[in-house]
């Protein structure tokens, strides 16, 4: 491939221009699956910012005991918030939607989804749940107050305005469902010639795996949030105990769904991990079958422990026996993946550029969050910290320090493919640096403090808790200074940054074998898959210098 | 890559098989309801069932039945090219479903004439067991009656595409799609059915 030829393919840019159609219509109606893809990324990463700032500001407000910068209802009305637009608005869709949809049809050398319509139908029906939700913020009896998980009786008795936000949610979990069928069809009938099952991306496996939890779970908590609706508006009394309804039912059904959606949020994360850390490593991954296989293991054994979030709740001791024991049985799949993981790492060529920087964060911060949920997964433990501080840090090590920083390492590492430029490293470092301190700092001292007792949603505590949350209100800050700087350097580079035409990382998987950024249709000849996604060795012979730039020579 | 529009039937299905599963799914949490609070109010579950009219339910189960008979048909016909057939069979199928509806109209109407509702004063003063099965009763049919007007509707709408040849006798996956959504309809109500009215 001459340079001219590059310059020119370069001032193309792509999926970018080689439509020829610009403007906003080009984008909120583009079936283009990058296109949505960056649509979800940027709505995604909207949404975080606002739940971080919802975040700083509890953290602010637990700064000292009593009264700091908000009332009660205020605070309740915050941590409802945040939980609503970092679960349902950030986390769910947030890799799925984004990466997956940027990434997944290229990685299995297909030219779109299979239904690319309903994958733009699927961005706007996510749209329309994000603008229901926040309507709900500002009318009616002002904001919800129930906590995301929407326990009844207290969310059918509520004078704010749940059922908005309900019905709010219950659009993003059709938004979610289609995304998920959509995606399953896609790996059965698109991967392109020579794509078998053992060698497709585990970034690609995990999509599956939670493709499939999407599907299943999902419509049970459709059908709960109808029915607290109801009970709103109807007054069925189907939970409500004073007329013959039974409120753990709705607890039964909310963690139905509710539980599996947390593999929902970490098994995709696990994925971006799974593809990161060979190309870093130079090394082949360290047993992709068992990696592949205990996602699809994850999926199906985290839909059988949902009563673990209900060991209180005062379901019989046999179910809770039964539940605790399914819940460390979860741990045995979680575990193939770390091993894995640092046997790729171990004897590689270890680059630690910031992809790779995050992806080892993730493997430390989600070990920490995996080994305290065992705490919490066993029921006499489990009653000692239940509903304090320390479900709160556990929740955040696998849920931030898990998803959050893979979300991070998929940026630094995909980003840069789609924009055909480069970011400055070493303000990414320094970023990466900050943000790993402080989100210890943070997460650490909530759980200390639930150790120590501190219930979890007040908005004042006791004096003998103050020293420790002022620590991690100013560990919050630290995290927050880190994520600016990284936002910052990230965008300017992929608007202004260094343009490069090749394979910047060396990945050995489809996504770098083609131009960049990648043409509509992904690829300029249909690819023919002739080696495995972490095959460098093929990788470095199908090039005379090791490094096959955009690889069009196949 | 060519840019000539591709067609995956077996893949359109597939994601059609998957969306029928959703749905069975979201009748699978009312159906727990139900099977928790049966063995908890037994007899109240009883005497509820029993103020059910056996022969309207039995009259609907045998529309939706025929219905979904006139919609297997209505594919066998595009499939061997009868379009004029084909709509008679699916007018057949969205007639069924208006009957259906009109019947399920004037069972709610009549219960609701006798004050069982949820939340009426005959119902929060009587046995809980009996609030909580018109509850469910009132739910489960609803949410089905809602699935019969979604199905009605987009069989409606392949129709209009029979008419105009968008779809015929290569190229029907749409009518298809269409037809498994409706005996999915059709097959949660034959659990609704013995459920509520018979088995009580």
């Amino acid at each position: 491939m001459s340079t001219a030829e590059d310059g020119r393919l370069m001032a193309e840019r792509g999926f970018w221009t080689d439509t020829g159609k610009t403007g906003i219509g080009a984008w909120i109606f583009s079936t283009d699956h990058k296109r949505i893809g960056l649509l979800y990324f940027y709505s995604v990463l909207f949404f975080f910012l606002v739940g971080v700032i919802l975040g700083l500001l509890m953290r602010i407000e637990l700064m000292a005991p009593g009264r700091d910068i908000m009332g009660p209802q205020t605070y309740n009305a915050l941590f409802t918030l945040h939980g609503v637009v970092m679960i349902f608005l950030f986390i769910i869709p947030g890799i799925p939607g984004a990466f997956g949809n940027m990434v997944m049809p290229i990685q299995i050398g297909a030219p779109d989804v299979s239904f690319p319509r309903l994958n733009l139908f699927s961005w706007w029906l996510y749209a329309i749940g994000a603008v229901l939700v926040l309507t709900s913020l500002f009318t009616g009896g002002g904001a919800p107050d129930t906590g995301w998980t929407f326990y009844v009786p207290f969310s059918a008795k509520s004078a704010t305005n749940v059922s908005l936000a309900l019905f709010g949610v219950f659009v993003l979990g059709f938004s979610s469902i289609l995304t998920g069928l959509n995606f399953v069809t896609t790996i059965h009938r698109l991967r392109a010639v020579g794509m078998t099952w053992s060698r497709i991306p585990l970034f690609t496996w995990s999509l599956y795996a939670t493709a499939w939890v999407q599907i299943l779970a999902t419509p049970i908590l459709g059908i709960t949030l109808v029915l607290v609706i109801a009970e709103r508006m109807l007054g069925t009394g189907l939970f409500d105990a004073a007329r013959g309804g039974d409120p753990i039912m709705f607890q039964h059904l909310f963690w139905i769904y509710s539980h599996p959606a947390v593999y929902i949020m970490i098994l995709p994360a696990m994925g971006i991990i799974s593809d990161i850390i060979p190309v870093f490593s130079r090394k082949p991954i360290f047993g992709y079958k068992m990696i592949a296989f205990s996602s699809l293991a994850i999926a199906a054994a985290g839909s059988l422990v949902w009563g673990h979030h209900m060991f209180t709740s005062g379901m019989s001791d046999t179910a809770v026996l039964v539940f605790s024991f399914l819940t460390f049985i979860v741990a045995i799949p979680s575990a193939i993946k770390v091993f894995n993981w640092v046997s790729t790492l171990y004897r590689g060529s270890i680059s630690l550029d910031p992809p790779m920087l995050f992806a080892l964060a993730f493997i430390l911060l989600f070990s920490i969050g995996g080994l305290t949920g065992l705490i919490l997964g066993a029921p006499a433990t489990d009653v000692h910290v239940h509903d304090t501080h320390f479900v709160v840090g556990h929740f955040h090590y696998v849920m931030f320090g898990g998803t959050g920083f893979a979300f991070f390492a998929a940026m630094h590492y995909w980003l840069p493919k789609f924009y055909g430029r480069m970011y400055r490293k070493r303000p990414a470092v320094i970023a990466w640096c900050l943000m790993f301190i402080g989100f210890n700092v943070l997460y650490m001292s909530m759980k200390v403090l639930g150790m120590r007792g501190m219930p979890r949603r007040y908005y004042d505590y006791l004096p003998e808790f103050a020293q420790l949350n002022l620590v991690a209100t100013v560990g919050s800050w630290i995290l927050a200074a880190g994520l600016a700087i990284m936002l910052v350097n990230l965008f300017r580079g992929l608007f202004r940054g260094e343009a490069f035409t090749g394979n910047p990382w060396g990945g050995a998987t489809l996504e770098w074998s083609t131009t960049t950024p990648p043409p509509t249709l992904n690829f300029i000849k249909e690819p023919v898959v002739t080696h495995g996604p972490y095959d460098f060795k093929a990788l470095a012979d199908d090039s005379p210098d090791g490094m096959p730039g955009d690889g069009r020579n196949q | 890559m060519s840019h000539a529009v591709h067609k995956d039937y077996a893949g359109a299905k597939l994601g059609m098989w998957l969306f029928l599963f959703t749905e069975i799914l979201l009748f699978g949490g009312l159906f727990i309801l139900y099977a928790v609070y049966l063995a908890r109010y037994p007899q109240d579950f009883s005497s509820g069932g029993h103020q059910l009219n056996v022969v309207l339910g039995g009259t609907n189960t045998f529309l939706l039945v025929t219905s979904s008979l006139f919609a297997a048909m209505a594919l066998t016909a595009i499939q061997q090219d009868k379009r004029l057939l084909t709509l008679r069979l699916i007018g057949g199928t969205i007639l069924c479903a208006a009957g259906f509806m009109v019947i399920k109209y004037i069972e709610w109407s009549s219960k609701i004439h006798h004050g069982i509702y949820p939340g009426s004063a005959s119902i929060v003063k009587g046995p809980p067991g009996e609030s909580v099965f018109f509850s469910l009763y009132y739910l489960s049919t609803g949410i089905h009656g809602l699935h019969v007007l979604i199905g009605a509707t987009l069989l409606g709408v392949v129709a209009l595409r029979v008419k105009n040849g968008t779809i015929n006798s290569t190229d029907y996956v749409i009518l298809e799609n269409g037809v498994l959504y409706w005996h999915l309809v059709d097959l949660v109500w034959i659990f609704i059915f013995p459920l509520y009215y018979l088995m009580l």
